[in-house]
């Protein structure tokens, strides 16, 4: 905003502060989980269901749903933010850290590339930097507040990236793509930020 | 969902200050808010803007609401839902005035959107205050030459609790007079008693006779709260409706 703010006039704060440093700017806590999403609720079946990491050369990995189950397991807590401006603190999930799927990849063939692309049921994608969803800072989630993560939240899997806006967090995930080149996915290429950083406040294109 | 994307949106959405002509009311639970904006881009049916509300503090809250005029009306109304205990849409519904100042910047949102260039027919349903961008897609389309409109058939399907709680009634009968469109109310609280039409929540039965066959292949778009949207979009795509084709978007209250 350039120059001074304008005012609203008569207008009042009358909800409590959040506490410092964990509501970024324009948003408001919720205690509710709303759902968005742009299309049906997919539920594909257990067993037809897999997981795929697939290099731009075509090399690849998969887990079965058993599989994914059966790796290691993560139990984050995190504060989440949607676009649409709410947010939600100390969120709990539980599911396998994508630096456990990338090494498992890595050692399959899988070539490392600075750019991801999630794709899900639906035909939905979004990208992120590779750096993003590495180092502990992202999971495909199966588990939400200790129960099987519903399907209008995203499940049976969905990627959980809680430091960028929400909508980076895909659900109903089936697959990375590990791609030189960045790849704008659906909501990227309608007019939102590509990154998402809700501490920047990056909701749409041309934001800081 | 990737098939048939719309061209993206402005490359950059600068916060305006418009000048707001009227606030009036739609129901008891419902405002809309006249607005001349300066510059304004312009924007497709269905879509939204954010509007932000500075104290003079420096607080500030930030909500989105649809728009719902279409876009060849040269003022932008937006209808927003009040919640008691909310923030922003009391100020909004109570306190805002004409010649009053309102921040805002859009349009936003690119693909719960549509063109009669896009063609149809056209499927849309609604759930409470989820009818304000389906009433932009029908305002938009009675702009257009009827020999061009007749090829676009549109039905709509809105639920509300009572006959009081629907939203730009009178509007929307007017709007069912013309032949290509149908305008069917479902109320799940209470009618009046000499209400013949559905009495009940949206349920297949009901999408079956308002909706199209899936060989029709219509353009779904449904809007309201998140137990509608949920039942509605499983329920056509049960019936054999393309998922691609169902566009959908959740209001949850925000106040």
């Amino acid at each position: 905003m350039a120059g001074n703010p304008f005012i609203a006039r008569g207008f009042h704060s009358r909800r409590p502060a959040a506490p410092p440093g964990r509501l970024p700017p324009g948003q408001y806590e919720t205690r509710d989980f709303p759902v968005l999403s742009a299309g049906p609720t997919p539920r594909p079946p257990l067993a037809a269901w897999d997981f795929t990491i697939r290099d731009s050369e075509g090399h690849s990995v998969r887990w079965s749903w058993d599989d994914l189950r059966a790796l290691p397991r993560e139990t984050p807590t995190a504060d989440i933010h949607c676009v649409t401006k709410w947010s939600k603190f100390d969120t709990k999930w539980e599911g396998v850290s994508v630096d456990t799927l990338l090494a498992a990849a890595r050692s399959a063939g899988v070539a490392s590339n600075p750019f991801v692309l999630a794709v899900s049921d639906g035909g939905y994608t979004t990208n992120l930097p590779l750096a993003d969803v590495t180092d502990g800072k992202a999971w495909i989630a199966f588990g939400y507040g200790g129960e099987p993560l519903a399907p209008e939240h995203g499940g049976p899997a969905r990627l959980l990236v809680p430091h960028l806006y929400f909508w980076k967090s895909a659900k109903w995930i089936r697959g990375l793509r590990l791609l030189p080149d960045d790849q704008p996915g659906f909501w990227e290429q309608l007019g939102y930020h590509n990154y998402g950083d809700p501490w920047r406040e990056q909701r749409y294109q041309g934001d800081p | 969902m990737t098939a048939e994307l719309p061209a993206a949106t402005a490359s950059r959405l600068d916060w305006h200050v418009a000048s707001v002509t009227d606030v009036r009311r739609e129901t008891a639970r419902t405002c809309s808010i006249v607005l001349d904006v300066p510059q304004w881009p312009g924007h497709r049916a269905g879509q939204h803007v954010d509007v932000r509300l500075v104290a003079d503090d420096g607080y500030q809250a930030q909500r989105s609401y649809s728009i719902a005029s279409p876009p060849e009306d040269a003022s932008l109304v937006l209808t927003v839902e009040r919640i008691d205990d909310g923030e922003v849409s009391p100020y909004l519904c109570d306190v805002l005035q004409a010649h009053d100042g309102l921040e805002l910047r859009g349009p936003i949102g690119g693909y719960f959107v549509w063109d009669i260039a896009e063609g149809g027919p056209l499927l849309l349903v609604a759930g409470g205050s989820g009818v304000v961008p389906l009433a932009a897609m029908l305002r938009h389309r009675a702009h257009a030459a009827a020999s061009v409109r007749a090829s676009v058939p549109a039905h709509l399907l809105y639920s509300a609790r009572t006959w009081d709680d629907i939203i730009y009634r009178d509007d929307l009968e007017q709007l069912a007079k013309f032949s290509d469109v149908t305008v069917a109310f479902t109320i799940t609280r209470e009618a009046p008693s000499d209400w013949r039409g559905y009495r009940r929540r949206i349920d297949r039965a009901m999408l079956e006779e308002i909706g199209w066959p899936p060989s029709a292949t219509p353009r779904a778009y449904v809007c309201g709260p998140t137990p509608l949207v949920e039942s509605v979009a499983t329920l056509l795509v049960e019936i054999g409706h393309d998922p691609a084709r169902v566009r959908t978007e959740r209001f949850g209250p925000t106040g």
